[in-house]
């Protein structure tokens, strides 16, 4: 069971550089409906035995959405906004895997660091969930497209409900399915935006909206 | 200090030519050509030896030192890399770190009797060949370290003694890892499809081969035979750590490993016919991501 | 009782988004207004039942921001009927860069009023950590919407920007939560739920280094929120952005929603006994955010952005409060109320503004008072109360907070405090005193029939703001004093 669980989070590190270092938007949505895939799988292996209907609906449910349905979505955005790639982002791919190992090395030392109440199932859990949040922030902040921000946030969500499975906490079910729904309508609501975006200024890169600043006299 | 036996070292020396053939034989027979024998290497390094050297005036002793160390240097790691089920002709604590400089040397030498000619195209190549080495060799480095970290030694005759189905068990995620990262280095080292065209003939898309252009006669013959050294000794590591069965006996072990040495040219072969050659600017990528893999599997 | 505080708008919502007639429509967000806000003041006489398993309830600090933010909605709900009759329906120019715009389908603008209006009670109501996070998402994502209601590039660039920044804060919001989740986890392998009350009465059981990192998590994703400096940068643009409505929406109610969730992680801290730590958080980021918004409120020459910022001062103010603690944090709880009525009341004069002048410049407003009498008379007077002039309540609540960072001797708090308020009064009177009087352009004529709830509304909660400062109910004292009483 552990090297099932290991060999899942350090598919999920690739997948965190995967989505750094790839400048088409298709490579980086299959890339985060991998990582919500492995997620779920995550979640059902954590189970460790005892399955119970809740512990392995929940997770389906989510490998269904983060997996299926959200990229689905993207990809529809992706199509109406009609752009392919991330041209010249912020920070140049090569640039952004050294920051991802980077984040990798930090996000390890902070795993050594902490000390769980309840030993986790593998040593490497916490870590991934960092890393996969900070592989997030870093999408975000150094790409022009207001698309693979999306996926950003995307990534940084999946690290923190990583963590949540990593500490092996039991929210409620309608908790779960509360945050589930807010991922799932933010990324809708912000798949709307993109469409208004992309009609408004013929493109999706964010850095065009920059009319609102402070215009201090 | 020696304590191994000569066969791991008489096979590759045996050998080494015949794994170019198998990985030529498996590209002619995807393309749908026959394919030249399997024993055109041997002939072709026979005419060479045959031949005189010519050397450019430009050129001093360098340049003609340089083929002779860089086989010389392969040889020396060759007795350092065990076969099968037989032990390494040498081995000590730390020689993993050797072997990594005898390669580096080994380059080292050819660089230099490359600028030595003086020529825009070698020195061309030279550069390409040192920038992309220069990402590589701490992949591989990273790689052997993780392996030592895995197994707990320090020298490649126990490490790859040490690695067997239960470490797999244990460690697959880290070993994978330190797979990729390995086949990647294999590629790029032995200057194969997506680093580099070994086919072409056009000195302006070559890393390697332009580097050795003003080589020829019996020079030539050794930079061949050593590249296809070089590529048995990066086989070897890769096949120790995938097929790590210890049968007890060493002639069945030696068995399986000239097997998945076959396997392996022939994937070289298919990887080579499916894939296009990168562009020279995302080689430096597929590099980081090769550093990645292992620092992945040793940081693990 | 409480589950009709959350169903109510929701059901009211949906009802709406599918209404074809306007009048209809209109009535029945005025209805729902209405009836939520009679609701929300029964509960003061009633305590209604936890509902939910206890999940859903109402404490005092719940009570107050819930009640607040219903009666708000109740006054910006007559305002925004008024102001989507006098929308025009068709493309039309805008008057920044000229393009032609259309505005949003009013029926989706009121719907998701209504959502957001459920959503900002869950958050009230929520005992639940984890539902209060996804309450507080809920309300970004009901309200960027609302900010997108004209539809031009400007606020599409602020609604893109308010739900990146605050989907990413909450993110961290999230993080805290299962830090905290850790945090009561005991070595066993039981664990304490993440109830309230729960973790409130076995908070010296909670793990201290846990609970600390998951305070700051929680400050940083609900100060993003809040507009907390130093992550407050989507609040000017989705505040000058979005419709007036809106704004004083998301200035009066949404940004207390997102207090309380930091309030509800300094109730766990100070049961646990960590309250040094987060008072010295929360004190810091509080003095930061006046700084920042002092810096940015000088020189400002857009009036809405100016009051947005204005926004991001008081929100330091409420956590410089409730960073000092004791009377101080009474007061911040009086001011939570008091800067809600009297922004919403400015934001909402703001858009009277807007409509005649067709500008956000200062300098283009000249001669309100002659121009716009009650509206001009109102923008003096909210300015006054805002900057914390006597006799409006919001110089009784920053007064209280002031004498009790005196009484505490926390003389270099008191002064800094001081001397921001004293920057922006100064930065503020200049520009708003200008905007009043003098004499405005010609072409600026006086619009005859502009609708009487426009002026009305902003008139009753200017005179709600002024009795505030003259007298506070001993009611509302009494569950004021309870609110602050876990608050350290």
């Amino acid at each position: 069971m552990g090297q099932l669980i290991n060999s899942i989070l350090v598919l999920l590190m690739l997948t965190g550089f995967m989505l750094l270092g790839s400048s088409r938007l298709a490579a980086c949505i299959r890339t985060i409906a991998i990582q919500g895939l492995l997620l779920g799988f995550l979640a059902i292996s954590m189970q460790d035995g005892d399955w119970t209907i809740s512990g392995v609906l929940l997770p389906t449910t989510s490998a269904v959405v983060k997996g299926v349905v959200l990229p689905w979505l993207l990809f529809r955005a992706m199509r109406e906004a009609d752009t392919a790639r991330e041209v010249e982002p912020f920070i140049s791919y090569n640039l952004s895997i050294i920051a991802g190992a980077a984040a990798l090395a930090l996000s390890l030392w902070l795993g050594a660091r902490l000390q769980l109440p309840n030993q986790p199932a593998s040593s490497l859990l916490v870590p991934t969930a960092f890393f996969t949040s900070l592989v997030g922030m870093i999408v975000i902040a150094s790409r022009r497209k207001a698309l693979t921000q999306v996926l950003g946030y995307l990534a940084l969500e999946n690290g923190v409900y990583a963590f949540g499975t990593a500490v092996a906490l039991h929210l409620p079910v309608l908790v779960e399915l509360g945050i589930l729904l807010d991922v799932f309508v933010a990324v809708f609501v912000m798949g709307i935006a993109m469409f208004h975006i992309s009609r408004e200024f013929n493109h999706i890169d964010t850095d065009k909206l920059a009319a609102l600043t402070d215009r201090l006299r | 200090m020696i304590s191994g036996s000569l066969l791991p070292l008489i096979l590759a020396m045996a050998l080494a030519p015949l794994m170019q053939a198998v990985i030529t034989r498996t590209k002619s027979v995807m393309a749908g050509r026959v394919g030249p024998s399997l024993l055109q290497p041997y002939w072709d390094l026979r005419k060479l030896l045959l031949k005189g050297a010519v050397y450019s005036r430009t050129t001093s002793w360098v340049f003609q030192l340089g083929p002779t160390i860089g086989l010389a240097s392969v040889i020396i790691a060759l007795t350092l890399i065990p076969f099968g089920g037989f032990p390494a002709l040498s081995a000590f604590s730390g020689d993993l770190v050797l072997i990594v400089y005898l390669m580096a040397l080994g380059r080292f030498c050819t660089v230099v009797a490359a600028l030595d000619t003086g020529s825009s195209f070698e020195g061309m190549g030279a550069s390409r060949e040192v920038t992309f080495s220069a990402l590589a060799e701490p992949a591989f480095f990273l790689a052997l370290a993780a392996l030592a970290r895995q197994t707990g030694y320090l020298s490649l005759n126990p490490v790859l003694a040490a690695v067997s189905t239960a470490t797999w068990m244990r460690a697959a995620p880290m070993l994978g890892l330190t797979i990729a990262a390995l086949t990647i280095v294999f590629l790029a080292e032995n200057s194969r499809m997506p680093v580099d065209d070994p086919a072409t003939h056009l000195e302006l898309t070559m890393i390697h081969e332009v580097m050795v252009l003003d080589h020829s006669g019996p020079d030539f013959a050794m930079i061949q035979y050593s590249a296809a050294l070089k590529m048995w000794l990066f086989a070897t590591i890769i096949v120790g750590v995938v097929a790590p069965w210890h049968s007890g006996n060493r002639w069945i072990d030696t068995a399986v490993g000239l097997i998945g040495m076959l396997v392996l040219g022939i994937a070289t072969g298919l990887i080579e016919s499916s894939m296009a050659r990168l562009r020279l600017l995302r080689i430096p990528q597929l590099m980081l991501v090769a550093i990645l893999l292992s620092a992945l599997a040793l940081a693990l | 009782m409480i589950f009709l505080l959350i169903i109510m708008p929701v059901c009211a919502g949906t009802v709406a988004f599918f209404l074809e007639s306007d009048r209809l429509r209109r009535i029945l967000l005025l209805s729902v207004a209405v009836a939520q806000a009679v609701l929300s003041l029964t509960t003061w006489i009633v305590q209604p039942a936890p509902a939910l398993g206890g999940w859903l309830a109402e404490d005092a600090l719940g009570k107050m921001i819930d009640t607040l933010t219903n009666v708000l909605f109740l006054a910006v709900s007559f305002y925004a009927v008024a102001y989507l009759r006098e929308e025009r329906k068709q493309p039309h120019s805008d008057f920044v860069e000229g393009v032609f715009f259309s505005n949003a389908r009013e029926a989706s603008f009121t719907a998701c009023l209504l959502f957001f209006l459920a959503a900002m009670n869950l958050v009230a109501v929520s005992q639940q950590l984890a539902l209060l996070w996804v309450a507080v998402e809920a309300t970004t994502l009901a309200s960027a919407p609302l900010i997108y209601f004209h539809r031009h590039h400007r606020s599409l660039e602020a609604t893109w920007k308010y739900l990146l920044i605050c989907s990413v804060g909450i993110a961290f919001a999230l993080l805290g939560i299962f830090f905290l989740a850790v945090a009561a986890t005991n070595p066993d392998g039981s664990a304490i739920s993440l109830m309230l009350h729960d973790l409130q009465s076995n908070a010296h059981h909670l793990n201290a280094p846990w609970l600390k990192a998951a305070f700051v998590l929680l400050l940083v994703g609900y100060g993003t929120k809040m507009g907390l400096a130093p992550f407050h940068t989507w609040l000017p643009d989705a505040h000058s952005e979005a419709p007036s409505i809106a704004s004083a929406l998301l200035s009066g109610a949404l940004l207390n929603c997102a207090f309380l969730g930091i309030l509800r992680a300094q109730e766990i801290c100070v049961a646990g006994g960590l309250g040094d730590f987060s008072d010295r958080l929360l004190l810091a980021f509080g003095l930061i955010s006046m700084a920042v918004a002092a810096i940015f409120i000088s020189g400002q020459t857009d009036y809405k952005r100016m009051l947005a910022y204005s926004s991001v001062e008081h929100m330091g103010i409420l956590a410089v409060g409730v960073g000092l603690g004791g009377a101080a944090a009474f007061g911040a709880m009086l001011h939570v109320i008091n800067h809600s009525l009297t922004k919403a009341m400015l934001f909402l004069v703001a858009g009277n503004f807007l409509a005649v002048y067709r500008t956000k410049n200062t300098k283009g407003v000249a001669g309100a008072l002659s121009v716009l009498p009650v509206s001009g008379m109102l923008w003096l007077l909210g300015l006054f109360a805002i900057t914390g002039s006597p006799p409006f309540g919001p110089f009784l609540s920053e007064f209280t907070i002031l004498k009790a960072a005196l009484d505490q001797g926390q003389t270099f708090v008191a002064v800094v405090y001081l001397a921001i308020l004293a920057i922006i009064l100064a930065a503020m009177a200049a520009p708003a005193l200008a905007m009043a009087q003098g004499t405005p352009s010609e072409h600026i004529g006086v619009t005859p029939g502009r609708e009487i709830a426009l002026t009305a509304v902003p008139a009753i909660l200017g005179i709600v703001v002024l009795a505030m400062g003259v007298y506070v109910p001993s009611v509302l004292t009494r569950v004021l004093r309870e609110a602050a009483h876990f608050l350290g």
